[in-house]
């Protein structure tokens, strides 16, 4: 099989390592050979992050390129329209619809884009936009963006849904299971693998 | 047993197995997660000293008394560390001892880029590079026994794609290995000239045999390919690309020891293609040694000596089409990093920026100050070269009642102490604030000398920054709260107004460690609010103005506070 690429991509604090570590587990635990490649220090204080994971028969680079990934998950809109060149053009992006303002549109020297999920399904580009800050307090904490939007890329997935919760259940502390198990699977129904508003 | 682990993680793994017994490091991205990882395995002591070189000349010691020994390090750390690291070279080792540098090429979390083969050569020290996670493992146990067989200290070069990827890795058993019995030795170990001089031949005579090693080793590989038109020299995460582009079609010479590098094999390699295009991050360092060895290669025509590769970069470059990619039509928002809501190190950094003082600056969170709005650094060269800068610049006529330094409590612990020593030995009116946030920040919250708790979690010795300062010769020492932005100014003032040295400690614990407890988010009025943007010139990422109005985030803000202090019309509140 050639070698699949996902993103995910946020602003650091986000929580962007969790997701990438389950899905690196529950891949692996399907026999895939499996790279995943995170950027730790500076760039984590409230910058850009961006973390690849590969798989396939054999992955050689750990990292994703433009016009590479098949799908990118995306915590932030504005950080949807930054690594919209990563995505292949038949490739998916997943993204929450909540705005986090960047230090130059904060101090005033640049302005957010308006309407980016138009920008962004104008372009052509398969695009699953949605609330996923509202889903994740529906669960029981905010903190739970990261696995409603996981939820949503596993129905582009083969695997079953209790393989997933199993891998959670192994995966994160066992006060959080739960409240994690039930975001999963809130943006696990967001689509049952249909994308609500296809490009052209 | 296989399991996906950080390249880093592998090494710590790679550690453990081969019965290493001792670790000493300091943290810096990204080889901190070796030491961190290091740690958890009970068999392993592990310690943060306060900066490279002790940490080296530690493992030294250990190796020294007969326990198998690591360092671990980013590449200027290196530097630091690279007065030990030439004279080990000359002694060798008792039991093996590996050293692990990271590069940052492409300058994720690093203020240069040097390439840290150079340091390989300069020391006369076999280097291995690996490639992925599972390498990581394997290079760092036969970097043992490459240590004990040579006589030598091994660098493992590790770099932020490899130390920082997951791969899958297949673990082995702890190979118990037994403590060498400590001979005095003084034509070895004491390196006086005398001794010394009877050593470095032994030195070129060990790069000998080495070289005889990298022909053989196993480490250094060819994958073989069909198409012979082109055949590629590469190592580390260049291999990786390599391979990506071109699969198993074209030759490819792996090599794992990138110091010394093999003649023989090159030669070899290069006969059997028709054209030899050597893939390197950073130096043309392997491109080099084939012109020396007589072998013509394509490198650095290619490729720049400068930042970090990538898929379709390699592709490109080596004549490939890259995929297509969609882009939107808008100009999108750099989003650079930035301090943390409730960041201790802001406030103090407003009061410097109000009162429009010349700041030497250092290495760690607080480099962020440098960033607008506060922008209110004018330097940032080493850890340490903050307080020692700040000297220089006084004693050559700047003017001390204008200018100070900041340095973080871990940074001064490093390399700030000497020279504050300096500034008191030396007798200028330097004003020296540490910014004591009680925690290493930005490598990810490492324990260090002031905070009381050593690398596994467990209290110790804690170094009093206080008495420490006075007991240098440093007659004025006082703290204020970087919360309180009136102390901080009035402290500011009063100690560059006078004509002496004097320590300011701006002490708050990071606002990210869990056991700080916020008062919770502020609340805005935009009633009161009159659109001014005071409140906007601290930077915090909590504050924005909608519609005009001054709005706080509430998942952002902790209540610092710091805010409030900066309306003049009671528009923010303390809930």
């Amino acid at each position: 099989m050639t070698t699949q690429n996902i993103m995910i991509v946020g602003v650091g604090g986000q929580g962007t390592l969790l997701a990438s570590k389950l899905l690196g587990r529950i891949l692996l635990e399907h026999g895939f050979d499996v790279k995943v490649s995170e950027v730790h220090g500076m760039s984590q204080r409230g910058g850009s992050v961006v973390t690849y994971v590969r798989f396939g028969d054999k992955v050689f680079s750990p990292v994703v390129d433009r016009g590479e990934a098949d799908y990118i998950i995306s915590f932030e809109l504005l950080e949807a329209a930054r690594w919209l060149e990563y995505l292949r053009p038949d490739g998916l992006m997943i993204s929450n619809s909540q705005k986090i303002n960047p230090m130059p549109v904060i101090t005033g020297v640049a302005e957010y884009p308006d309407d980016l999920e138009g920008k962004i399904s104008g372009t052509g580009a398969r695009l699953i936009c949605y609330d996923a800050l509202s889903l994740a307090e529906t669960a029981g904490t905010v903190k739970a963006v990261n696995l409603v939007l996981l939820g949503t890329l596993s129905a582009f997935f083969d695997f079953e849904e209790s393989e997933w919760l199993d891998v959670i259940g192994k995966s994160v502390p066992p006060k959080f299971i739960e409240v994690n198990k039930k975001a999963f699977l809130l943006g696990r129904k967001i689509t049952n693998g249909k994308v609500l508003s296809a490009g052209n | 047993m296989k399991t996906l682990m950080l390249g880093n993680q592998a090494v710590a793994r790679g550690l453990y197995e081969a019965g290493c017994g001792f670790v000493s490091s300091y943290p810096g991205t990204p080889s901190t997660e070796i030491t961190e990882e290091a740690a958890i395995f009970e068999e392993i002591y592990a310690e943060w000293a306060p900066n490279e070189k002790v940490a080296m000349e530690s493992a030294f010691g250990a190796s020294l008394f007969g326990v198998r020994s690591f360092c671990g390090m980013k590449h200027v750390g290196l530097n630091v560390a690279a007065d030990p690291l030439f004279t080990i070279s000359y002694t060798g080792v008792n039991a093996g001892m590996v050293i692990a540098v990271a590069d940052d090429p492409g300058m994720h979390s690093s203020q240069n880029e040097q390439d840290s083969r150079h340091y390989a050569i300069a020391a006369k020290m076999p280097m291995l590079e690996p490639a992925d996670s599972g390498e990581a493992l394997k290079f760092t146990k036969k970097a043992f026994e490459i240590s004990e067989q040579f006589d030598t200290a091994v660098l493992l070069r590790m770099c932020t794609r490899i130390a920082h990827s997951q791969s899958v890795v297949e673990t082995g058993e702890r190979t118990s290995s037994e403590v060498k019995e400590y001979e005095k030795n003084g034509a070895k170990y004491i390196m006086m000239p005398g001794n010394a001089i009877k050593r470095h031949p032994v030195v070129e005579e060990r790069t000998r045999l080495l070289i005889g090693f990298a022909e053989e080793t196993p480490l250094n590989r060819v994958d073989a390919g069909k198409d012979t038109s082109v055949g590629f020299i590469t190592s580390g995460t260049a291999y990786q690309y390599v391979k990506e582009a071109f699969g198993d079609t074209h030759p490819v010479l792996k090599l794992g020891m990138v110091n010394p590098l093999p003649v023989r094999k090159i030669i070899d390699f290069s006969k059997a293609v028709d054209k030899v295009i050597v893939v390197e991050e950073l130096d043309g360092i392997i491109e080099n040694h084939c012109r020396n060895i007589g072998v013509d290669v394509t490198g650095k025509e290619i490729f720049p000596n400068f930042g970090e590769f990538s898929n379709n970069y390699v592709a490109e470059k080596l004549g490939l089409e890259s995929g297509k990619f969609r882009k939107v039509g808008a100009v999108i928002p750099a989003r650079p990093p930035v301090m943390c809501a409730g960041c201790p190190h802001r406030g103090l950094f407003y009061v410097l920026k109000k009162n429009r003082l010349t700041v030497l600056g250092d290495i760690g969170c607080y480099t962020l100050g440098a960033v607008p709005p506060l922008a209110a650094v004018d330097s940032t060269i080493c850890m340490g070269a903050s307080v020692s800068g700040l000297h220089g610049f006084n004693k050559a006529g700047g003017d001390s009642r204008r200018t100070v330094a900041v340095i973080g409590d871990s940074t001064f612990m490093h390399s700030g102490v000497t020279g504050l020593i300096n500034i008191a030995y030396n007798e200028s009116s330097s004003t020296v604030i540490i910014l004591d946030n009680s925690i290493t920040g930005m490598t990810g919250h490492q324990q260090n000398p002031t905070t009381g708790f050593n690398l596994k979690g467990d209290p110790c010795t804690k170094i009093d920054l206080e008495a420490l300062c006075r007991s240098i010769g440093i007659n004025r020492v006082r703290v204020v709260d970087p919360y309180n932005l009136a102390e901080c100014d009035a402290a500011i003032k009063e100690e560059t107004a006078v004509d002496e040295p004097s320590v300011i400690i701006s002490r708050r614990p990071c606002a990210l460690l869990k056991y700080v407890k916020h008062p919770g988010p502020v609340i805005s009025d935009s009633n009161k609010c009159r659109s001014c943007k005071a409140c906007m010139q601290i930077g915090c990422p909590a504050i924005s103005m909608k519609e005009g109005k001054a709005v706080i985030d509430n998942t952002l803000c902790t209540g610092c506070g710091v805010c409030i202090q900066m309306c003049r019309f009671d528009a923010i509140k303390s809930r």
